[in-house]
């Protein structure tokens, strides 16, 4: 224990229980001020970088700013922003809608291709890690530029997908400047990135005990039962943190929607993402007042689904520890 | 003797299943970045007429076309970002590593509130901050100023990458407190301990923050492109979508070439660091 090494000098008079609460040695005291030493670049960063901006924001929300003009120059126009955000704005509630559809479709899937892979690779057998690194490789690529490029070209008329397509005799069309597909290739990008859910999914696996695979083989469960009653509830907290995780990360999608869009979230708005539409008022129009309250909501809606994954998660997320 | 007691279990077809749904899903997933590969060296031609992986006459004239389609040479656009990714890198280590030692192993007052403030920050994303920040950067005259770089740079300064402030904070709670003790004992400050102790302990989580700085900064796009306006400046993924403006399929070829070597680096770290990217998510769910 680290009590019984201190020196002398250090050792409390009343015991070691109560040197847990109170009269720490002079050496604790020392870490206050050395605490605050070597917080002090993350707490001036909360302050600069965080803070301040998220303040700042929410004034430049009750605001008319064009970047343009000194700041001291911005219109105080009340709740305006907000009001016409709501009530006058079909862009704005479009971006929404197209937000919620990514996100609500795409991790689904991305989640479900994650855990079923997961299950495929949670077995030892040779090559099994050299399969959980390539399919972890998009991860690692698909937020880029780069990846968004191949894409556009793969779902354009001349593309490979409709190469593909022709094999079967399926006419394809121009999948990414269709309105009612681009953002379906969206989403397929999305899913394709499965691999940092299916690696965590696959350290959840590794933990469920074989004991309960064993005893349900005892009662006679099929492998569908052996999922449903072992794997699920065993996995849940994985599958819990997963969700929270892609679901926020669903909401950002910025860079493959400016890319196959050419930065403009056509054809026809179809692939306008909130973050996509929030930069072109901000960034295109110079709208920096309405951007900041476009901003203010995203942040609330944000927080109230983390919320309410977290209300609900108490519904079906078991811990084993009981500690629900 | 293996070989033939092999033999004798009979031959069951449902074991070739998992193998060959495995193979088909490595194909499907594979493809786009094969397919982008042969597309690279394809010949202007046949880069609209042959959708195949192969090219039926590789050249490699696209990574020339590339390199100079815009007045600007991509060279320029690949030391810019490498410029970006290499500060970050120094940037985040130093700074993300002083915040996770006074996290993980200091005593002081509001310690726990200011934890949970920093797991706050985690959650909170970047485009609801890119307003006020810009307007704030431009204030400064950093934005369009003579080194555009310094509010991609100087926010890592100041450790608000919370995700590797939280990496090294778990990984320092597996250095044996007794080590610490020991060195305050033989009279250590914090300073010290933090110097002798902690730093040389934890270099895997360095390099873990290291390697996954480097990817993210070098893939991101949305703050270098709010923050970089000069052509000169550009860095690699901005410079990219200049390919989208510039008219004509003749662009396509050059297009993939430059799209080839902007994920070679990131590609190359994989290669390297596979076991050690995929344990990073595994324990600690970073993204990619």
């Amino acid at each position: 224990m680290a009590v019984s090494t201190r020196p002398p000098a250090h050792r409390p008079q009343s015991g070691p229980a109560a040197s847990q609460r109170r009269g720490r040695p002079a050496r604790h005291q020392d870490d206050g001020r050395a605490g605050y030493v070597f917080l002090s670049p993350w707490l001036l960063g909360l302050a600069a970088v965080t803070a301040i901006p998220m303040l700042l924001s929410l004034y430049l929300s009750f605001t008319n700013y064009d970047v343009l003009s000194s700041f001291s120059e911005a219109d105080w126009v009340g709740l305006d922003n907000y009001r016409k955000m709501f009530t006058d704005d079909p862009a704005f509630w479009h971006a929404v809608r197209v937000t919620l559809v990514f996100a609500l479709i795409g991790t689904p899937l991305k989640l479900g291709a994650a855990l079923g892979v997961a299950m495929l690779l949670n077995r030892s057998f040779r090559g099994a890690g050299l399969f959980r690194g390539l399919f972890y490789l998009p991860s690692l690529l698909g937020g880029s530029v780069a990846v968004a490029m191949i894409w556009r070209s793969i779902f354009d008329r001349s593309g490979a997908f409709n190469a593909f397509l022709s094999w079967f005799g399926i006419e394809g069309k121009a999948w990414v400047n269709d309105p009612s597909t681009a953002l379906g290739t969206l989403i397929l990008l999305a899913v394709w990135q499965f691999g940092a859910p299916m690696v965590i999914f696959l350290a959840g696996l590794k933990q469920v005990p074989n004991e309960l695979y064993e005893a349900a083989e005892v009662d006679g469960a099929s492998s569908v039962r052996k999922f449903l009653s072992v794997t699920l509830p065993m996995l849940s907290p994985v599958i819990f943190f997963n969700l929270v995780l892609e679901t926020i990360h669903g909401f950002q999608g910025f860079t493959s929607a400016f890319v196959l869009s050419g930065g403009t979230g056509g054809p026809v708005d179809s692939t306008l993402m909130y973050t996509l539409q929030l930069y072109l008022k901000g960034f295109a129009n110079f709208e920096m007042g309405y951007a900041s309250a476009m901003a203010w909501v995203f942040l609330i809606t944000i927080g109230l689904v983390t919320v309410v994954l977290f209300r609900t998660g108490r519904f079906w997320v078991h811990y084993s520890d009981g500690d629900d | 003797m293996v070989a033939v007691t092999a033999a004798r279990r009979p031959f069951n077809p449902r074991s070739l299943i998992r193998p060959a749904v495995l193979l088909v899903l490595t194909a499907i997933v594979l493809y786009p970045l094969v397919w982008m590969l042969g597309t690279s060296f394809k010949a202007p031609e046949e880069v609209l007429n042959n959708v195949s992986v192969l090219p039926d006459d590789p050249t490699p004239a696209n990574y020339p076309d590339g390199w100079t389609h815009f007045d600007i040479g991509f060279g320029r656009f690949f030391l810019n970002s490498f410029m970006v990714a290499t500060l970050t890198v120094v940037a985040n280590c130093v700074s993300c590593l002083l915040a996770a030692y006074a996290f993980a192993r200091l005593r002081f007052r509001l310690r726990g509130m200011w934890f949970a403030v920093m797991i706050g920050t985690l959650l909170l994303p970047s485009h609801v901050l890119i307003v006020p920040q810009f307007v704030m950067f431009k204030s400064f005259g950093w934005v369009g100023g003579p080194w555009p770089y310094l509010p991609l740079i100087v926010p890592h300064l100041l450790a608000t990458d919370a995700f590797f402030v939280f990496l090294m904070v778990q990984f320092m709670r597996g250095i044996p407190r007794e080590l610490d003790d020991a060195a305050k004992i033989d009279g250590c400050s914090a300073y010290s301990v933090f110097r002798h102790v902690i730093l040389p302990l934890s270099r895997p989580a360095l390099v873990s923050t290291a390697i996954f700085s480097f990817i993210w900064t070098w893939n991101d796009f949305f703050r270098q492109l709010v923050y970089l306006s000069d052509l000169e400046k550009y860095t690699a993924p901005v410079a990219l979508t200049l390919f989208i403006d510039s008219t004509g399929q003749s662009a396509v070829g050059p297009m993939f070439a430059m799209s080839v070597l902007s994920l070679a680096p990131v590609f190359l770290f994989f290669v390297a660091f596979q076991r050690l990217l995929v344990e990073g998510i595994n324990t600690t769910g970073l993204k990619g």
